[in-house]
């Protein structure tokens, strides 16, 4: 890791400021995924921002027909959540499958969502629950904010204050997960909404995207036979030595079968 | 440099330690607690797994200054006056261990583990030591260890 200097934030608005007056520095969460960064040398910020703990950050709250999740909230505190596990169960059950305990134990939905890795998982519920992304700046949806490959329609120096999910009929996610890392190798978030129904994949291309032909074949009926015959384009999709993309396709497929029969078991 | 105060099992520490200061290196380095192992430094083994305020973290991925005025415990503060704590004495009964290298850190995700659930299944002690690597033992005794530590910790309870 390069040299650096380590900054404690008191607020987010005086974050916000020291990123407007530093343009090199950068936001430190749980650093699960920045620190490893930066110890490869991958990045040379001047300074570090640590925001977690900001109590702005770490608020959960249902209310008004939604489930609010302050971005400091770390996994395994989504994960046992009674308030998410009551609002939105699959959500607290993808946060408990992130990793390891130890990762979980750091690392924040604000981080994930920030970083938009290709395979993680919350995007598949930000992205599958049609989610409100709202930042110091403004309100992003869920459509609009994930842009493939680490790419999000953060600017420079927005920083993410908390995630708004509009509560489900009902939702189901499930993943392959890469042994080693515990990553998606592919992972399928369905959420039955007041919209119809939404089908979001992560894990298997270069980013989170949703899948319209399983959403289209879904909205006749929430049977597996439709999803038997949606059309997935495999060209698109990752392959690397994990897996090819044909596979990767056929896992999609298989994890939204999974997701699917979670949905329909229980809510 | 970054002035930090860390109360290590118990005792208030206080350095002053480069900003890019590691937990795992502070702990090592400025404190002389070398039972805190970095088997990979990339985040993946947990033999640099320590507890900061009650919770299990990977100490080679926090900065000393992010840990400035938590509680910091390590394999050291484990044992008391002289005595093993009940998970490390399941580890020696059940030969949960054979060079030994892990071992600090899957003891204290164990402690982690059992704080959380105090009876788990097999499968639970799984997924618990998911973040744990192992190089010699092929788990099977760690396994068994998790569980008699958690017996031994259920009847010191009772
Ligand atoms: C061994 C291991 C296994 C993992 N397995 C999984 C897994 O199975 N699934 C999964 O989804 N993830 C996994 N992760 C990643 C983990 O979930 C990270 O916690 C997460 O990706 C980043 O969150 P963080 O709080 O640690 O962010 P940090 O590492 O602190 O920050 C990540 C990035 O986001 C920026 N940032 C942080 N907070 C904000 C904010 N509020 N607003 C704007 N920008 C912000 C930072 O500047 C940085 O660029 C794994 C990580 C490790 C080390
Ligand atoms: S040394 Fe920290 S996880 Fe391996
Ligand atoms: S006993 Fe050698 S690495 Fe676990």
């Amino acid at each position: 890791m390069y040299a650096l200097n380590y900054v404690k934030a008191k607020s987010v608005q005086e974050a916000a400021e020291f990123l407007a007056a530093n343009p090199e520095a950068k936001l430190l969460a749980g650093g699960m995924t920045l620190l490893p960064t930066l110890k490869q040398r991958l990045a040379r910020p001047t300074h570090l921002v640590d925001i977690a703990g900001l109590p702005e950050l770490r608020r959960i709250e249902a209310k008004g027909g939604r489930l609010v999740v302050g971005a400091g909230m770390k996994h395994h505190e989504v994960a046992t959540s009674a308030v998410v596990k009551k609002a939105i169960p699959a959500l607290a059950g993808l946060a408990g499958e992130i990793g390891d305990p130890q990762v979980r134990n750091q690392g924040t939905i604000g981080g994930s969502v920030a970083n938009n890795d290709p395979a993680a998982d919350y995007p598949a519920a930000v992205l599958g629950l049609g989610a409100t992304v709202v930042t110091t700046k403004r309100e992003i949806a869920a459509d609009d904010y994930f842009q493939g490959l680490f790419t999000t329609a953060l600017g420079e120096g927005e920083i993410v204050v908390r995630v708004e999910f509009p509560l489900p009929k009902k939702a189901a996610y499930c993943k392959f997960h890469h042994p080693a890392s515990g990553y998606a190798v592919a992972g399928v978030f369905i959420a039955q909404t007041a919209g119809g129904v939404r089908v979001a994949v992560t894990g298997a291309g270069p980013g989170v995207f949703r899948w319209s032909a399983a959403e289209a074949a879904l909205a006749k009926g929430l049977k597996p036979a439709a999803l038997e015959s949606a059309k997935l384009d495999a060209s698109g999709l990752n392959s690397d030595i994990h897996a090819d993309r044909e596979y990767r396709a056929n896992l999609v497929r298989v994890m939204a079968k999974r997701a699917l029969a979670k949905l329909s078991g229980k809510k | 440099m970054a002035k930090v105060t860390i109360k290590v099992n118990g005792t208030n520490q206080t350095r002053a330690v480069e900003d890019r200061t590691l937990l795992v290196n502070f702990l090592r380095d400025e404190l002389g607690l070398t039972g805190t192992h970095v088997g990979c430094d990339t985040s993946q083994c947990g033999c640099c797994t320590v507890h900061v305020n009650g919770r299990a973290v990977k100490s080679c991925t926090l900065l000393a200054a992010q840990a400035n005025g938590a509680e910091v415990l390590t394999i050291e503060g484990m044992a008391k006056k002289g005595k093993l704590h009940p998970i490390q004495q399941a580890f020696s009964e059940c030969h949960g261990l054979q060079c030994g290298f892990c071992t600090p850190g899957m003891i204290m995700a164990t402690a982690g583990l059992l704080k959380d659930n105090a009876n788990p299944t097999e499968e639970q002690i799984y997924k618990g030591l998911e973040g744990n690597l192992c190089r010699c033992t092929g788990y099977i005794n760690i396994v068994k260890a998790v569980k008699r530590s958690a017996k031994l910790l259920r009847g010191k309870a009772r």
